[in-house]
């Protein structure tokens, strides 16, 4: 009896050492502009080459612009990074997906829309939000620039097994409630450390009732809770979304690889260090208060009082976390007014969120109050696929802006960020200090939840509103 | 890597739980394709008044002086002491390199990120976990004394205080022997690429599509 992480896990370490750690064979690998240029340095120096280029795929996503992106990267040292990861790709045969190719986007998001990402293997990233590819049944988790370096080299990596977390999510969601309010009212419950060290494997009939879009959301945000990776297993919805993706395998291949795919589950009764169980029906929308995604509250509530905290630590970070949010103590959610709402990144910018989102902005127009409310498709893909659905004109004509992919104002690192004090509601995923700019305050929601606030300027229960049918 | 055997020097307490990676270094300070330059904006949101554009030097910005890093008397410190889930979030190794080049060699804290921690031992910082009650002596001992002198030793896995008390901690047997000897670690690795190649083909043979280039 093994779970879903044992099985990928034996079926790729070997070469163990007497202090249990093994090398596990690493199946793909996805590369970003800006933690891979110091590892391609070092590979340099040290006279190496990449074991497997075609392991490989680079992704422009960090630093490139979301507006006017024909007139290039303004920024000299953003421009450099990118330009240094085509010059490595090119120098070492690696495919680039470049700012202006159609297959471009957030990695996490071009990934699996490409079929790069596929049950059963294991796929590592300069970028803690690789854990979103686990959605398909994969060992997928976040390497900083020297594991690059050693995967470009050797195809591989010296690491020992996680623990594994079960987390049980049974019963029906409500209407107006996603995976990213499961996944922050998660996170809420066990705390940013909650599963430090652990593989979190999400299982329930909630967790199969969602799209393989909504199942990346929760994966997505494990390291929020401090998992390096989250898993779901596999099943019909898993490979009806593989199906016929252009990095996909077909005919016979296919065949033969949906079958060892269709094993790709725990065995019943297999045992797991750590088993967490969540009430879908008891989940309501989410708003982070504070300044860590374990920092949420239900919308229909109240910005908490750090002083009925017990623990003096906590107590303190509390305080912290309000005086740099401009927040008062039992303040109703719903009286939180925004300046900027940002619908995007590999959290929630997939074509299931920008339907969720359009739903709730069809027909109704942005609140003045709001200076700008921005929607950043994951992908170029993601984006014309919105259009060819009608959801940009129903974004522009509720004066929000319709913007080109990347990862844009979920870690600021292009033109698109938050000026000092202004507040902001967001689809993304942390909630840091300065994380969307320097000195702007991040509410954690869903993309409909940021939708109705944008319209209403300032947080609303969704579930309070009609919507009109989707075309 | 710099081998990592033992260390003595002064501590600076940061009294703070959860202190993420774009709190070490934000993320606009990573548009480098450089290894070095990260201290000039280590905690930069922390440590300085003013808002500044990746590069600018660090001498001359209006300083955070509440901020414990600005406090004269830590000036001098080489270890960091932390709370519980330090380095959490983002997996960029820029915030090792930002706190190694500032000066520090040693980070002490009842708990890490996975991936800061990972970082870590790669670059020669060396992460050192003890339990929270440990941890409040430190605390306490150098926020009553900042000359307090800590010694870190590899070998025998031990923090102490001064000539006083001696504190065990735990460490990966394989990671302590790279630390010591300063190990390229992926030349350790290729020295059983016969081992890797063998496993590829038997890998593929199994899985043939994934033999397949992207």
């Amino acid at each position: 009896m093994k779970t879903l992480y044992q099985k990928i896990w034996d079926t790729h370490a070997f070469a163990g050492a007497p202090d249990g750690s093994c090398l596990l064979y690493i199946d793909r690998h996805l590369l970003n502009e800006v933690s891979s240029p110091q590892a391609f340095d070092g590979l340099r120096d040290a006279g190496r080459a990449p074991w497997n280029s075609g392991a490989c795929l680079a992704i422009a996503d960090h630093n490139v612009p979301t507006a006017n992106r024909a007139a290039g990267i303004a920024d000299p040292l953003s421009r450099a990074q990118v330009a240094a990861l085509a010059g490595n790709a090119a120098q070492y045969d690696i495919t680039f997906l470049g700012p202006d190719d159609a297959r471009q986007g957030i990695e996490h998001v071009v990934g699996p829309e490409l079929g790069a990402t596929l049950p059963g293997i294991t796929l590592v990233c300069g970028d803690s939000h690789t854990s979103t590819h686990g959605a398909f049944a994969c060992l997928a988790f976040g390497i900083g620039t020297s594991e690059v370096e050693h995967v470009l080299a050797t195809q591989t990596l010296r690491t020992r097994p996680m623990k594994t977390m079960l987390v049980r999510i049974d019963g029906t969601l409500g209407a107006g409630v996603t995976a990213k309010d499961v996944i922050l009212s998660l996170i809420g419950r066990i705390g940013t450390g909650g599963a430090t060290g652990h593989a979190i494997e999400y299982a329930g009939s909630a967790i199969r009732g969602l799209s393989m879009e909504g199942r990346m959301t929760i994966c997505n945000m494990s390291i929020e809770a401090g998992a390096r990776a989250g898993l779901i297993a596999v099943d019909d919805t898993t490979i009806d979304y593989v199906r016929s993706r252009p990095y996909a395998p077909s005919g016979a291949a296919w065949t033969q690889a949906e079958a060892y795919w269709r094993g790709l589950v725990s065995d019943p009764g297999a045992e797991f260090d750590r088993v967490i169980s969540l009430d879908a029906a008891a989940i309501v929308p989410q708003v982070s208060w504070g300044t860590s995604p374990g920092m949420v509250v239900a919308v229909d509530g109240r910005v908490p009082d750090p002083d009925a905290e017990t623990d003096a630590g906590r107590r303190e970070s509390q305080w912290r976390a309000l005086r740099y949010m401009g927040l008062t103590p039992h303040t109703p959610v719903t009286e939180i007014a925004l300046d900027k709402v940002f619908i995007g990144s590999c959290t929630n910018s997939r074509i299931e969120d920008l339907r969720a989102a359009a739903a709730v902005v069809r027909g109704r127009r942005k609140a003045a109050s709001v200076r700008l409310a921005m929607v950043v498709p994951g992908s170029t893909q993601v984006k014309l696929q919105a259009e060819r659905e009608g959801l940009d004109r129903d974004f522009l004509a509720a004066g929000f802006e319709w913007r080109d992919s990347g990862c844009s104002m979920c870690m600021a690192m292009n033109d698109d960020r938050l000026s000092p004090g202004e507040r902001c509601a967001s689809t993304s995923n942390r909630n840091f200090e300065g994380r969307q700019g320097s000195g702007g305050r991040t509410h954690l929601v869903s993309p409909a939840m940021a939708a109705a606030a944008a319209i209403a300027g300032r947080f609303v229960d969704v579930r309070d509103w009609t919507l009109e049918d989707a075309r | 890597m710099t081998p990592f055997v033992e260390h003595a020097g002064t501590a600076v307490p940061l009294d703070r739980a959860h202190v993420d990676t774009d709190a070490i270094i934000p993320a606009r300070f990573l548009t480098s394709i450089s290894r070095s330059g990260f201290e000039a904006h280590l905690f930069d949101g922390w440590r300085f008044l003013d808002r500044a554009v990746p590069g600018t030097p660090a001498d001359g910005r209006p300083l955070n002086l509440d901020f414990v890093l600005n406090l004269p008397r830590h000036h001098a410190a080489t270890i960091l002491l932390a709370r519980e889930n330090f380095g959490c979030g983002s997996s960029r190794e820029h915030a090792v390199w930002a706190i190694q080049q500032y000066g520090l060699r040693v980070v002490i804290a009842p708990s890490f990120g996975d991936i800061f921690y990972q970082n870590s031992l790669k670059s020669g910082l060396l992460p050192v976990r003890l339990p929270e009650a440990v941890m409040d002596v430190l605390f306490d001992a150098v926020q009553a004394d900042s000359a307090t002198a800590i010694t870190v030793d590899l070998p025998s896995q031990t923090v102490a205080i001064g000539n006083g008390p001696r504190y065990g901690f735990e460490m990966d047997t394989e990671r302590k022997h790279q630390l010591i000897n300063g190990l390229d670690d992926i030349g350790l690795t290729l020295a059983v690429v016969e081992e890797i190649r063998a496993f590829q083909a038997g890998h593929w043979a199994r899985f043939p599509w994934l033999a397949e280039r992207l």
